[in-house]
């Protein structure tokens, strides 16, 4: 029994990582979403739009040649753990590491504090606070590896946030127009191009926690649920049909696609939500294995 | 048609601003937001700048304390500075403008109608920055010359100085002009189709 030798993360070694992905994240953007462009800029029409595509993509070039952040708001920061089955790793331990981390890439950079409190609004300068960073734990199969990944998720696109308890006798329709509706109620504010995230079925929160994993995915993933499938591909033939445009200034490319995520929902239930993530579709994730810790998106 | 702006500027100067021109930016340009909006026009704090005839800007840039010196002569130098969404300073618009004496304001996203109406009575207009563009925007930040309200730091009062900032779109003029109206109304206008289009009944 147990011939597995298992996987030890410690603390100090996930602060670290914390503190550079997020520094990473705010720099680099990935490879899909740079892919995202140029499939864009090929297919857009519009003058202004080429326009603003071409500012985008070269502010993704100055990014990394000056070593700078490519958007100021350096979000409200999230970070998503995936325990494999043979790690042992102190839970308690992990969270306080990520905020040391996070503070750390603040102070150290420095980074711009973004997170407030509530109701005060006071800064306590460490992009930290009450249950931020956010920070959602889950499990995978795989034996012996830990993922973290991190999001700074940006505020433009996070005030782009919808939820709606539509009832089962509006069936798909009202779901579908709802995304359209919302995407136009959002217009530039959400900085488009964007990737939609939209969550179907659930309880409410975990409906828009859904959206929230949608808008985050890579692109060129693909709903696991057949149907969800086919709703993306509708739902992005018909946000990229409305004239939005980068930064709602006109033109097609108005999202890089809609995702979808679901859940089962209750028999008197029909929820749906969105969450949208802006151009600036930040990500990094570290992956730690008996070989060591891998960086990358 | 182009224009080469160093505010202040005067109305006039304001009112040639149409919808679809481009504009560059050259010297003073304050930086505004959120909190420092609530502070000036909802708690009464004034500010020793004068911003009579000139820019705003929406941000809260990410600075690094360094000693004041002639090169940072408010002792921040900026380490990246970008644009935040425009909607959410609506209604501080009018009062920039009669108090402050303000004829620009550059954001992205776009403004509603109280800034609309605003810009028309008063002569100003909205130039439209690429949001997230931030990398390329703080290559045309030359200096953060001065800060006021800095006790809500980051949201503070920032005065830049500014070379080729641009070029921005005007996107909304005092003449009733506004992009963002023009395509919200073509979208609302193909929404119909949109949804046929993916199956969704009338
Ligand atoms: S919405 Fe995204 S790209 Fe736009 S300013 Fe915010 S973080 Fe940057």
């Amino acid at each position: 029994m147990n011939a597995v030798k298992r996987l030890m993360v410690e603390p100090a070694a996930i602060e670290e990582a914390a503190k550079l992905l997020y520094i990473r994240a705010l720099k680099l953007l990935p490879d899909d979403i740079k892919q995202g462009f140029t499939r864009l800029d090929a297919g857009e029409t519009g003058a202004t739009a080429k326009s603003v595509l071409a500012t985008m993509i070269e502010n993704i070039r100055v990014a990394e040649k000056t070593e700078n952040l490519l958007c100021q708001d350096t979000g409200i920061p999230i970070y998503n753990v995936l325990i494999g089955r043979e790690v042992e790793v102190d839970g308690s331990a992990l969270k306080a590491a990520i905020r040391r981390g996070v503070e750390r890439a603040t102070k150290e950079h420095p980074l711009r504090s973004s997170i407030v409190h509530p109701l005060t609004r006071a800064n306590e300068q460490t992009s930290c606070g009450a249950l931020v960073p956010v920070i959602n734990i889950d499990f995978t199969e795989r034996e012996r590896e830990l993922r973290l990944e991190m999001v700074p998720k940006g505020s433009g696109s996070e005030n782009g946030s919808f939820l709606k308890m539509a009832i089962p006798a509006d069936g798909v329709d009202a779901i579908k127009a709802f995304v359209v509706d919302r995407v136009i109620e959002a217009g530039g504010k959400v900085c488009p191009p964007t990737i939609v995230g939209v969550g179907v079925g659930g309880t409410s929160d975990l409906c828009m926690h859904l959206a929230k994993v949608a808008a985050t995915r890579a692109l060129g993933s693909v709903c696991a649920d057949p149907q969800g499938a086919v709703l993306e591909k509708e739902l992005s033939q018909a946000v990229n049909s409305l004239g939005i445009g980068p930064q709602g200034l006109g033109g097609d490319s108005t999202s890089f696609a809609v995702h979808v995520e679901l859940a089962a929902t209750h028999i008197t239930m029909n929820p749906v939500a969105v969450n949208i993530q802006c151009h600036s579709a930040r990500r990094a994730s570290a992956t730690f294995t008996p070989g060591g810790v891998e960086i990358g998106f | 048609m182009h224009h080469d702006l160093t505010p202040p500027i005067t109305e006039a100067q304001a009112r040639e601003l149409k919808v679809g021109d481009t504009a560059t930016l050259d010297g003073a340009l304050y930086g505004i937001r959120d909190l420092s909006l609530i502070h000036m026009f909802d708690k009464g704090r004034r500010t020793r700048f004068d911003m009579k005839g000139h820019a705003v800007l929406h941000t809260a840039p990410n600075v690094r304390k360094v000693p004041g010196s002639n090169e940072n002569p408010a002792g921040y130098a900026s380490i990246c500075v970008g644009t935040t969404t425009s909607a959410r300073m609506e209604r501080f618009t009018r009062p920039l403008m009669t108090r402050e004496g303000v004829r620009l304001v550059i954001g992205k996203g776009g403004m509603g109608p109280a800034t609309l109406a605003a810009f028309k009575e008063l002569g100003g207009a909205y130039l439209a920055v690429i949001g997230g563009a931030a990398a390329l925007e703080t290559t045309w930040i030359e200096a953060i010359d001065d800060v006021d309200l800095d006790d809500l730091n980051p949201e503070s009062l920032w005065k830049f100085r500014v070379k080729g900032f641009g070029p921005l779109l005007v996107a909304m003029d005092s003449h009733g002009g506004s992009v963002y109206d023009q395509v919200n109304k073509q979208a609302v206008d193909r929404r119909a189709s949109a949804l046929a289009a993916i199956g969704v009944k009338p």
